[in-house]
């Protein structure tokens, strides 16, 4: 009898599995249920279709044809139900379906907005293709609109909608933006380009309300009564992994679905993968959630070879996002750590990840030219994390040497000497590192 | 969003990469978004290499670097082939 593997979500996680399920089990069944009737695309793409630098049909990275030749069964419904004893899911059309083995890879959505008027028209969220088509829609040139929250979307929903010509207004809870994982310097870089592109922000800046004129978002009251005009409302507070399913087969989850390195959840044959899953990571022993395209992938590949019999841990790599910040191209790695809280974000955002967040170094190095800005977190024998600003030359090697844990007592004393040439020292340093690293086995 | 400006050293790196290299992606940065297939003069899928993490080997490519500078995620660099490589030294 042929396998029959079932999996709910078509992003990346989804998408990853079902194209390594199909490499390794030519003749099984594979079944794809998606609730998003524009299928497969790049969610992270939705910025730039946003600013405007593609057009819509660039987002999707699979044709049709593609797709027809992975041979899935593509059903657009939302699966309400799950029973792990009978290994039946329900649809919301009524349909039962039965699977040997099921993948949940139905991802994260956008945290819904906290004030009141959250629900009025022009409110709006970047979860989805449809919500950036809306946004596009209603993104008229000298359009007032505001945006809140703290993350990379926040920023890259100012950005977007400036690029569209409207006039923003960017407001912040906290004195300075993305604080639990940038610097101030860090901070500062990012407002200044900001300001310079005419965007204006408010800081220590909490919304009370949002009021509306019959039903459409009209101004927004903040917490000092000040009251600032705007027809779109844009809100990027965190996001919320979508569990509901899950929950409804009694599966152990915490804020998300909880998994083992193999990527298998509390119920037998049931299996987590991307934004949703909370993974264990034998290197710290916690379960950690993560809202990055790559690891999304990785976890859906990984969980495919489970599903086929091969069980196959998920080996966490450092967390590592790339991503422009304010028109500067901006790595992350490893665990960075800001100055703690962030009022802006009130769960995990978008292009981030916990390990962020989690940084306790013994020290920090920073180097800086401009905008070419190199911070470096180590303990007293690795590096932890890194953000490179600017210049990205850096970024691979710090990766690497973050990745593998790389003994760097040979040169600790020289990165804390003062002004140390830190760039010099992590490049040279990486070079020999690579020549021994390479000849192990 | 701009171009990189085009430095001697980015037309020396290009003219190298013409004798013996390509362009090569990183995949653990790339996130699909499809710049640097919408921007290649040529029409070439560089997207779909990223994701299958190979180099782009199409003859037709011209290393103009239009999708090495477009690239918001820097997943795309020019480097010699390992092929070259180890035909090489
Ligand atoms: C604007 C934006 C910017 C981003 N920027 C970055 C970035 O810079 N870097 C980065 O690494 N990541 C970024 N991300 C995050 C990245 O897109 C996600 O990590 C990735 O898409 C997660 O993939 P996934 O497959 O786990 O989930 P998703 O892509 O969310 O896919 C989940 C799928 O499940 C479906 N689904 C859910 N529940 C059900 C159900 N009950 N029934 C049927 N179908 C269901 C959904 O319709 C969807 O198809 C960004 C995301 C957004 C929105």
């Amino acid at each position: 009898m042929t396998a029959r593997y079932v999996i709910v979500g078509a992003g990346v996680a989804g998408i990853a599995a079902a194209e390594r399920l199909r490499a390794l089990a030519p003749a099984a069944s594979i079944m794809v249920i998606t609730d998003d009737p524009a299928g497969f695309y790049s969610r992270p793409g939705l910025a730039y279709f946003l600013s405007d630098l593609i057009p819509e049909d660039q987002l999707f990275p699979r044709s049709p044809a593609e797709l027809r030749a992975l041979g899935l069964t593509w059903i657009t419904e939302r699966a309400v139900g799950l029973d792990p004893h009978a290994h039946h899911l329900t649809l919301a059309d009524g349909r039962t379906l039965t699977y040997d083995k099921l993948l949940l890879a139905t991802g994260a959505t956008a945290a819904p907005p906290d004030f009141p008027g959250g629900d009025l028209d022009g409110v709006v969220t970047l979860d989805s293709l449809e919500d950036a088509r809306q946004i596009v829609r209603r993104a008229r040139r000298g359009t007032p609109a505001v945006v809140v929250g703290g993350g990379i979307t926040a920023l890259e929903l100012a950005e977007g909608l400036h690029a569209r010509g409207c006039h923003v207004h960017y407001l912040l809870r906290g004195d300075r933006y993305w604080a639990n994982v940038l610097d101030a310097e860090e901070s500062q870089l990012v407002e200044g380009h900001l300001r310079a592109l005419g965007i204006h922000i408010h800081h220590h800046t909490r919304i009370l309300q949002a009021l509306g004129e019959r039903g459409r978002v009209a101004s927004v009251e903040t917490a000092t009564g000040e009251r600032i005009a705007c027809q779109l409302l844009a809100v990027a507070i965190g996001t919320r992994p979508r569990l509901e399913l899950a929950r409804s087969g009694g599966l152990a989850t915490e804020r998300g679905i909880l998994a083992d390195e193999y990527l298998e959840t509390s119920a037998a044959d049931v299996l987590a993968a991307g934004d949703v899953a909370q993974v264990y990571d034998e290197a710290t022993g916690r379960a950690t959630l993560d809202t990055l395209w790559a690891t999304a992938r990785a976890h859906g590949a990984a969980a495919a070879m489970t599903m086929t019999g091969t069980p196959t841990a998920y080996r966490r790599s450092v967390a590592q996002n790339v991503t422009l910040l304010a028109g500067i191209p901006t790595t992350i790695i490893g665990a960075m750590g800001g100055s703690g809280d962030d009022t802006d974000l009130v769960a995990i955002a978008r292009g981030d990840s916990e390990r962020w967040r989690t940084a306790l170094p013994d020290w920090v190095v920073v180097e800086q030219h401009t905008v070419n800005r190199v911070r470096l977190m180590l303990n007293e024998r690795a590096l932890v994390g890194a953000i490179v600003m600017g210049d990205q030359r850096l970024a691979y090697p710090l990766q690497r040497l973050i990745a593998a844990r790389a003994d760097i007592t040979p040169i600790h004393a020289a990165l804390l000497a003062d002004g140390a040439p830190v760039v010099q020292l992590v490049a040279d340093y990486f070079s020999a590192w690579e020549r021994t690293y390479a000849k192990q086995p | 969003m701009a171009l990189v400006p085009r430095s001697l050293a980015f037309d020396l790196t290009r003219a190298e990469v013409l004798a013996t290299g390509n362009v090569v992606p990183d995949p653990a940065r790339c996130v699909q978004c499809g710049i640097c297939s919408y921007n290649c003069p040529l029409g070439l899928d560089v997207r779909a290499y990223a994701w299958r993490d190979e180099p782009i080997a199409d003859a037709h490519c011209l290393t103009c670097g239009q999708c090495v500078a477009r690239c918001p995620r820097g997943a795309l660099r020019f480097a010699p082939t390992a092929a070259q490589k180890r035909g090489g030294c």
